[in-house]
């Protein structure tokens, strides 16, 4: 299946594309996130508990009725209210949609408001039926945009976070500025730097080293033979940093 | 293949010339997100960032389109994007607009759908008493056997079952109650809008049907009495719910933009303000319920006087009429 993106204009006219994230990155988020609060719920539960065993708690029957109250009303509140408090403060984000590598965006590109959130997490009324958000993940499995109701009706999306591009283009401008390789040049490092663990060892080894061969003016293609995988990836490293070893 | 001068590529020539400004554009894209409060100048340098790192990515495009540096542009800008687009934060003007003008004006916009509801609770709670009244045996339908057992004793549950909580928790307890039920009315609307039908004739059906029963065991006015400080405004708030769950349904049936997620969409945006003051209103009924209602020590006309004051004050609110909206300056000379 192809990779559905969201056409994003921006405010120059030069139109950006966001990948859109699909049931199984929403799944993920969803269950880092519910494993979350159930733990942070059971731990109001245990702290209560345990209050309730201290002496001077445990001597009076009414303040130790309230101390109980007090940590299941917390713990529900905590379970119930965990999205949507974190999503409006986190801009859109939680810990399990940060683990996923997600993030919630509105239809043009933008952070959504705290309406446009609130009312998303309102719809997991919906979304939640009958059992296991059949509703929602069906409609997320239909829609071309991969949005439950909620986010329909909301006007929200979740989209790739690619926060850790702009990492990336730092390191990019920082590599381009110390080497003397070409951008197709660093682009194959790259690539196959990417790729490395996917490869299989007699492969990416053979790939490094015809890289190297052609890249990088102090590889010796004879003594190249005895090096490991592991000094080859040090090596192609080495010359993205615009160290050139001689 | 290292590049020469001579020998390089548009491509090459145009990267090693602009990459020293990436670095500090990519620090502004980094740094814009996480600054709560931007100050002009901030703002304005972020502007500015995001303008050059879409020039720089339509460039990118146009050279090398499928480079690992024109998606690090790509997401870069997206980044940013995302970070000048977002809504401000909620501040006190931003709430007193939404109390004074917001509000009122999606109550307004679904005054009409409100009413109808408001006669469908009527009609479904006459067809309860009529039912309940014609085949009481159907009261185990509508009422729990305990409930039943009291009210044959002569006892209303309501009573019974307020002494054992305290007020606050009851209260707490009531008003979750409430805002579960018209956050249902509200969702299921989107069923077009038979779920908020459902819920209203549900609804009507059970207060018309305990009527009936109280009233064959002698015992209506004292649920009467019991409902008369919080009920007018509890079903009001069901009402106004239900009338906003109907509007997004109707939106889906009768799109009046391009498409029906977009309807569906903008209705949305218009009437969550409308379920915050539900939510407000039912607080305080739920106080009410919780500390006044259940009090047998308090007399009818009190209990009307609350009842009939809070419910005014919500028809004030909704009208637009509670809190006056500042002048316009005069901006003619």
């Amino acid at each position: 299946m192809a990779e559905e993106e969201l056409t994003v204009s921006s405010l120059t006219g030069v139109d950006m594309r966001v990948r859109i994230a699909g049931p199984g990155t929403r799944s993920y988020a969803f269950l880092t996130d519910w494993l979350i609060r159930l733990l942070l719920a059971l731990a109001w539960l245990l702290a209560g508990s345990l209050l309730r065993l201290l002496p001077r708690i445990a001597a009076d029957a009414p303040l130790a009725h309230t101390v109980m109250v007090a940590a299941v009303v917390l713990a529900l509140a905590t379970y119930f209210l965990y999205q949507p408090v974190l999503e409006v403060a986190m801009r859109g984000r939680t810990p399990g949609l940060r683990k996923a590598g997600a993030r919630i965006a509105t239809f043009e590109g933008a952070t959504p408001g705290t309406g446009a959130l609130l009312i998303r997490n309102l719809f997991r009324l919906i979304d939640a039926l009958p059992v296991f958000y059949v509703v929602g993940l069906t409609c997320c499995m239909l829609t071309k945009q991969r949005v439950r109701l909620g986010d329909m009706v909301a006007g929200t999306v979740l989209v790739l976070d690619e926060a850790d591009s702009v990492k990336s283009l730092s390191r990019l401008s920082a590599q381009m500025q110390r080497t003397a390789l070409s951008a197709e040049a660093l682009q194959l490092i790259h690539d196959l730097l990417d790729r490395w663990r996917s490869l299989e060892e007699a492969r990416r080894v053979r790939l490094a080293r015809e890289l190297l061969c052609k890249l990088d003016p102090g590889f010796d293609p004879r003594r190249g033979e005895a090096l490991s995988s592991r000094a080859l990836q040090g090596r192609l490293e080495a010359l993205l940093a615009g160290e050139s070893r001689h | 293949m290292p590049a020469s001068p001579d020998t390089e590529s548009p491509a090459a020539v145009w990267i090693r010339t602009q990459a020293p400004r990436w670095e500090a554009l990519a620090a502004e894209a980094a740094a814009a997100p996480r600054r709560p409060h931007a100050t002009v100048d901030e703002a304005l340098h972020t502007l500015r960032t995001y303008r050059v790192l879409t020039q720089h990515l339509a460039s990118a495009r146009e050279l090398m389109p499928a480079g690992l540096l024109t998606a690090a542009l790509q997401n870069t800008c997206a980044t940013l994007h995302a970070a000048i687009n977002r809504a401000p934060r909620l501040t006190g003007s931003r709430w007193l607009r939404l109390i004074r003008d917001e509000i009122p004006a999606a109550a307004a916009s679904v005054r009409t759908l409100a009413l109808w509801l408001a006669a469908l609770l009527v009609a479904s709670a006459l067809a309860g008493w009529w039912l309940i009244d014609t085949y009481p045996a159907l009261v185990t339908l509508i009422a729990s056997p305990r409930m039943i057992d009291g009210v044959e004793r002569g006892h209303l549950w309501t009573y019974q079952v307020l002494n054992l909580a305290p007020p606050a928790l009851l209260s707490a307890r009531i008003f979750s109650n409430n805002v579960m039920v018209i956050l249902g009315a509200f969702c299921s609307g989107i069923l077009f809008g038979l779920g908020a039908f459902y819920m209203i004739a549900y609804n009507g059906l059970m207060l018309g049907g305990l009527l009936a029963f109280t009233h064959q065991h002698g015992l209506e006015l004292g649920l009467v009495k019991f409902t008369l400080a919080h009920g007018p405004v509890e079903l009001s708030v069901m009402c106004l719910a239900a009338a906003a769950g109907t509007a997004l349904g109707e939106a889906v049936i009768r799109p009046v933009h391009s498409t029906r997620t977009e309807s569906l969409r903008r209705r949305a945006a218009q009437l969550g303000p409308l379920l915050l003051a539900c939510a407000l209103l039912l607080l305080g009924s739920g106080l009410i319920e919780g500390f006044l209602s259940p009090r047998a020590a308090v007399s009818i006309p009190v209990r009307l006087a609350v009842g009939l004051g809070y419910w005014t004050l919500m028809l004030l609110w909704l009208g637009g009429r509670l809190i006056p909206k500042a002048k316009a300056k005069e901006t003619t000379r």
